[in-house]
């Protein structure tokens, strides 16, 4: 009996008696430690041990050019960092890059979601449309659409109501609405693809329902499928937020931080490569780590919030 | 269904035509632009005039390009391997195994999914000089492998999960061997999931440019997107926009055609990862 049904093999052991389930399942233990050992010490020396360090150097004096010159210097480090204007402009950047894509991202997201999830036909060129943004490298994206737009090459600069002798690379807010579209045009898909997963979790019944008792498509679409979608749609907004927010790419490849649209992975960069300032750099870098955590804990606190929510709901 | 009017029908070729449209532009631009004849590459026209292939042979004239590709398919190809190999393991143990810490590895991994690479840009730069993996293609492989084993494990347990493991018992009943019955029925089950993660990781590699632009420094192990970045033309009078264009071509066409032939994996692979998580 007991080999016949070993689809979950803990209740197998069970049935063999109290000793032969504690022998088994240590047994059991043991494997599944062997398993996962090497991916788990993997990922904790390539990211646990690289960030402890980071925050060992950013308690020094460490510049490469002067490399004698190390010593430990406490949190001054970080007291510099973050009295200097230029921290503050490129986290305001980031956070406008970040706001803005993630922002749009969204609504189209959703649009595509809808239509993928609706669609009478047409649903395999969709989706195989949408999946080459993904797939394409976004250094490439990025130099498609700073040609687009630079007015030598660019088929946008003349096109109809735009002037001949825009060159939005060359100007702050032309910069972000470069930088915002590329990231829109190459991150939307992945945005699309999980709400359209969270769309298909919405039962029929209850639109049904709703449009027996006269609920209209977008009463429905408030009322139904927004709320029961908000646990997918906080997924989704949590990953696309913390990959905007360390924008890089696209801002090195279509200004590298020109007219005041460094961020703060750029300046990272800068410190740590170009200047090779390893203990300033380190405590950016650290900086940039706490963001992402803070984030990361706002998201998942509205995330528990929701899903206990709806747990009361049903 | 009820059946639909034409005028619902236009409404949603209209609708779908707009998202190929969108999803398409950039990348017939870039494929136009390389096709251009250098000489006319700033005529600011979206298809080109006079058609030609001096870009692509400009690029292929010197080996910087050749290299950077065989150092991005080297790189991507091993460090998707490791990544799958250990990732499948873990993803084993956690869909069939009864252990505690799983909760804790699941967490882990989502930790190191959300983690900013830029952080330890610094770190690995300075450690990778002391022992001597800067510029070498192990220097990019094992941030790879880290950086995707999440992906990898996420995606691979739960494509596991789905897995009818009962099915090696009987076929071990019907008289295979143990060898027989992992071979011939638990492989060709795991086989697409396997193959939709290695995708995945693969894309990731491939696209990656924060790590190949901060631990390379020569055509030893830089990749494609690094090399693109820092590509400066023949000589240094001439503009690189052309050749660029063609090279950005050359790395995407295999992409676009991983993505038509494989789409349904992929997208079932991104929801799982996603969505189980």
């Amino acid at each position: 009996m007991a080999a016949q049904t070993p689809a979950t093999p803990a209740p197998v052991g069970r049935v063999g008696g109290r000793k032969r389930l504690t022998e088994r399942a240590r047994a059991e233990r043991k494997l599944a430690y062997m398993l996962c050992a090497p991916a788990v010490l993997a990922m904790l020396v390539v990211t646990g041990y690289p960030i402890a360090y980071a925050v060992y150097l950013s308690t020094q004096r460490y510049d490469l050019r002067f490399p004698d010159d190390r010593e430990f210097v406490g949190l001054s480090n970080y007291g510099e960092v973050l009295s200097s204007s230029t921290w503050w402009l490129d986290l305001t950047n980031t956070v406008i890059i970040m706001g803005f894509s993630v922002a749009i991202e969204l609504v189209l997201g959703m649009v595509i979601a809808l239509i993928m999830h609706r669609a009478i036909w047409g649903r395999g060129p969709v989706r195989a449309s949408i999946l080459i943004p993904y797939g394409i490298v976004t250094v490439v994206a990025a130099f498609a659409w700073r040609y687009a737009f630079d007015p030598t090459t660019g088929f946008v600069i003349g096109l109809g109501p735009i002037s001949e002798t825009w060159a939005p690379l060359a100007e702050r807010a032309g910069s972000f609405f470069v930088i915002i579209m590329t990231e829109v045009w190459k991150t939307t898909p992945f945005m699309a693809l999980l709400l359209l997963a969270g769309l298909a979790l919405v039962p029929d019944e209850l639109h049904e329902a709703a449009k027996v008792d006269g609920a209209s498509a977008v009463q429905r679409f408030f009322r139904i499928t927004l709320p029961l979608m908000k646990p997918a749609i906080l997924v989704a907004l949590l990953f696309r937020t913390l990959d905007a927010f360390r924008v890089f790419d696209t801002v090195f490849i279509q200004t590298a931080g020109a007219n005041d649209t460094e961020t703060v992975s750029i300046l990272g960069y800068n410190q740590l490569i170009n200047r090779v300032n390893l203990g300033l750099g380190s405590a950016v870098s650290v900086l940039i780590f706490a963001c992402v955590i803070i984030i990361a804990v706002l998201f998942i606190k509205g995330l528990g919030a929701s899903t206990a929510q709806q747990g009361d709901d049903q | 269904m009820s059946t639909h009017t034409t005028r619902e029908k236009l409404l949603w070729t209209i609708a779908i035509l707009i998202v190929v449209f969108y999803a398409l532009l950039p990348v017939l631009w870039i494929l136009s632009l390389s096709l251009k004849d250098p000489a006319t590459i700033g005529d600011g026209r979206f298809l080109p005039q006079d058609w030609s292939l001096k870009n692509y042979e400009q690029l292929f004239e010197t080996d910087a390009f050749t290299y950077a590709l065989r150092n991005s398919i080297g790189i991507a190809a091993i460090a998707t391997l490791i990544s799958i190999f250990l990732g499948s393991m873990t993803a084993y143990a956690i869909a069939r195994l009864q252990f505690p810490g799983k909760g804790l590895i699941l967490a882990g991994a989502l930790a190191v999914a959300m983690f900013p690479p830029i952080s330890i840009v610094g770190s690995l730069f300075d450690l990778w000089r002391q022992i001597g993996f800067f510029d070498t293609w192990w220097g990019l492989i094992i941030p790879y492998m880290t950086f995707t084993l999440p992906l990898a494990i996420y995606t691979l347990s739960a494509f596991f999960r789905e897995i009818p493991w009962e099915l090696e018992q009987a076929a071990q009943i019907d008289g295979a061997t143990p060898w027989q019955a992992y071979r011939k029925v638990i492989v060709p089950l795991a086989a697409p999931g396997v193959f939709t993660a290695a995708i995945l990781t693969f894309i990731f590699a491939w696209n990656d440019f924060l790590f190949a632009n901060t631990l390379t420094s020569t055509d030893r192990a830089r990749t494609v997107p690094a090399t693109l970045a820092f590509f400066t033309g023949g000589s240094q009078f001439e503009d690189p926009t052309g050749v660029i264009s063609a090279a950005a071509v050359v790395v995407t066409i295999p992409i676009i055609i991983m993505v038509l032939i494989f789409q349904r994996r992929i997208v079932a692979g991104l929801t799982a990862g996603a969505v189980k998580g």
